[in-house]
């Protein structure tokens, strides 16, 4: 746009501030809230300056929830799982770029379709997976009657089983895959010049050394992009860690928010359930402020 | 070091085929320039004997090994890219060394001979930048030493020069010249420059279409050239060509007022028979028009080029570019006769488009395979 007049100038103003007030109001009534004692957070209106309790709210929810154990699972897992995701994606794409095998568009194409498959609407066969992650595999050897003729052969019954419900591979490792990522890294491949692949052959490196030599340490901004993405989206979900993880000791810091909130008839402490959500939401607020300058670089620029 | 032999080599991709039969044997210690137009299949070539391409029929050996099933690593050959292809997250020293870290060489040789690789290319003091902070030329030293370091038995370069301004081109020319001197190993140069061909190759192959039109010496390839396609894409400026027919007297008849005998009793099968004549424009002499012998031309325009100046003329139609060492001034249009010594004529055969030869006095068609 090249509008330059004042009063086309105080009106973008205007709308940006308050699309501003819109996205922080909540945030700011959060950090207002988790400031006063039980008494003044329940005064209609509620006071628009902050009190003196945070610490004590904080030790508080700190305390109730088990935010100790479970900011520690929270960590392990979103680290784990973005991890997993930048680790799969770059081999994934390479192997999509830089090979040529059959299958290999098949392959891409059905990666691709994974966009449209999120794991709410998988949640069931996944879950079933899960619990007992060898089933694909039972099932394979029941359907070509393979179990048949080995029991008709030896007498034993094969029964593959290893469940993964409430231990930390099982809330990790259904989570690693991720088309997205996929892509992303794929477009990164792209834009390396062939002549580079071809000059690290003519250097006698193979596959293996060109992809850890060149193409990861090329890829760091990518990679930076791409980790912090996705540990923010780990750390936000919901509905897996609930379903998979009964056992308490295993539960990560979202899920246990649940409890932090004022039931029916109890206490109406949203005071310690603010302060609670705020730190809840610190890990991830952190590592993006650390890491947007290389973070917003992968995501835009290619730059050499 | 090593010879190269390419037998019979074909390349097509897919369906389409871009090299048709290559057969070249390369002395030890031999310093060979492809030359060619853009897209002629020179690169393909030389990618074959790099390993970076799948041959697709015939053979490449060298020093007597097949390689056709080896990978690049194990046929003992470096190469220099056009665009140079360093690691652009490497320093200069990290470039060069790479081979030899992936070879398994200790740190303290690597170290030494990356030193002593970077006093040759002279970058001793560039070892710690990396490639971005680097001049083109420096980059190409970078793309050199790389190669050099590992002491291969075969150089590869695919237009290495092309990205260079003219006079840092000048000047890598004769080092890569001088580098080869010393270090001795047979090299492949691919160019699509002439003059880089000519100043570089011990020997020349001249490349159309997939196909190799001439191997020979710079001197070789420019005094005889071995076909028309050659005739004119060596030498510069390109070499002057007329379609005519000779008659029942040995005369190269172009039209009724230009005739330029020709010099040998010729086949008599040529007789009647439409040829391209060729003449280099410092073969051609212009003289006053109506000189005996001479042929009617008019001025087109003049190419100034400081030591020396190109007359472009018109035979009515047909452009024909004579040199000229004195300084003269000749608006376009001005009426000129053109001397051509009939000794320095060359003949080209219209369906095959090879040479014929008659300067032995028996006119016989060349290279008749
Ligand atoms: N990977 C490829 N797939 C299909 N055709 C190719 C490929 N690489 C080169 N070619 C074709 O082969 C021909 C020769 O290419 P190249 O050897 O690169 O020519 P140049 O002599 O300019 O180096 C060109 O016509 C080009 O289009
Ligand atoms: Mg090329």
């Amino acid at each position: 746009m090249v509008e330059r007049t004042p009063i086309f100038n105080a009106i973008c103003q205007f709308i940006l501030l308050v699309g501003l007030i819109v996205a922080l109001l909540p945030f700011a009534i959060v950090i207002i809230a988790s400031t006063h004692d039980i008494r003044a957070v329940n005064i209609v209106p509620m006071p628009l300056t902050p009190g003196s309790h945070f610490l004590d709210n904080v030790r508080e929810a700190w305390h109730r929830a088990d935010l100790g154990h479970k900011l520690f699972n929270s960590i392990l897992f979103a680290t784990a799982v973005a991890f997993g995701k930048v680790a799969l994606s770059s081999m994934a794409a390479f192997a999509i770029v830089y090979f040529r095998f059959p299958g290999r568009s098949i392959l891409f194409w059905a990666i691709f379709l994974t966009l449209m498959l999120p794991l709410e609407v998988r949640i069931v066969p996944t879950y079933a997976v899960a619990a007992n992650a060898l089933a694909p595999f039972q099932a394979i050897l029941n359907v070509t009657g393979i179990n048949w003729l080995i029991h008709a052969v030896s007498g034993i019954e094969v029964n593959l089983q290893w469940g993964l419900l409430n231990s930390y591979p099982g809330l990790i490792l259904p989570m690693v895959a991720t088309a997205t990522g996929t892509f992303l890294y794929r477009q990164f491949y792209l834009t390396v010049p062939d002549e580079l692949a071809e000059a690290s052959k003519m250097d006698g490196s193979g596959p293996i050394r060109f992809f850890w030599d060149i193409l990861l340490p090329l890829s760091r901004p990518n990679m930076i992009a791409l980790f912090t993405i996705m540990f923010v989206w780990a750390w936000n979900q919901y509905l897996w860690p609930l379903l998979v993880t009964t056992d308490p000791s295993f539960g990560i810091a979202v899920t246990q928010l649940k409890t932090l909130i004022p039931s029916e008839f109890g206490l109406p402490d949203w005071n310690v359930a603010m302060a609670g959500t705020l730190v809840i939401m610190a890990p991830p607020l952190i590592l993006v402020i650390f890491m947007q300058r290389w973070f917003v670089r992968g995501l835009i620029s290619t730059e050499k | 070091m090593a010879s190269i032999a390419i037998r019979g080599v074909r390349k097509a991709y897919a369906k389409n085929a871009v090299v048709h039969g290559v057969d070249l044997d390369i002395a030890s210690r031999e310093f060979i320039v492809i030359l060619g137009p853009s897209g002629c299949g020179k690169s393909t070539l030389l990618r074959m004997v790099a390993g970076l391409e799948e041959i697709s029929g015939g053979e490449i050996a060298i020093d007597g090994r097949v390689v056709n099933n080896l990978e690049p690593r194990e046929r003992g050959c470096a190469m220099v890219f056009q665009n140079y292809a360093l690691y652009p997250h490497m320093t200069v020293a990290e470039n060069i060394g790479y081979a030899l870290k992936v070879a398994g060489v200790p740190k303290d040789e690597r170290r030494r001979r990356v030193e002593a690789t970077a006093k040759i290319v002279g970058l001793e003091a560039y070892l710690d930048r990396r490639p971005a902070a680097l001049s083109g030329g420096q980059r190409q030293r970078v793309a050199m030493g790389r190669a050099i370091v590992r002491e291969p038995k075969v150089f590869l370069f695919d237009e290495p020069l092309s990205n260079l301004d003219a006079k840092l081109r000048v000047a890598m020319r004769a080092e890569i010249r001088r580098l080869h001197r010393r270090l001795g190993a047979t090299s492949i140069f691919v160019t699509h420059d002439q003059v880089e061909a000519m100043t570089l190759g011990d020997r020349l192959v001249v490349m159309n279409g997939g196909r190799i039109e001439q191997v020979g010496s710079p001197a070789e390839v420019y005094n005889r050239p071995a076909s028309r396609f050659v005739a004119s894409f060596v030498g510069s400026p390109a070499m002057n060509l007329m379609e005519g027919t000779i008659d029942r007297h040995g005369v190269f008849v172009y039209d009724a007022e230009r005739q330029i005998p020709i010099p040998a009793t010729l086949d008599a099968r040529l007789v009647g028979h439409k040829v391209a004549l060729g003449v280099r424009a410092e073969a051609a002499r212009l003289v006053e028009p109506g000189t005996a012998g001479s042929i009617p031309a008019t001025v087109d325009f003049v190419e100034e080029l400081g030591a020396g100046r190109v007359v472009h003329t018109d035979l009515d139609g047909l452009s024909f570019a004579v040199s000229l060492s004195t300084p003269n001034v000749m608006p376009a249009g001005t009426p000129v006769g053109i001397a051509i010594d009939p000794r320095d004529v060359h003949l080209f055969s219209i369906e095959t488009g090879l040479r014929i030869e008659f300067a032995a006095g028996i006119a016989a068609p060349a290279n008749s395979n």
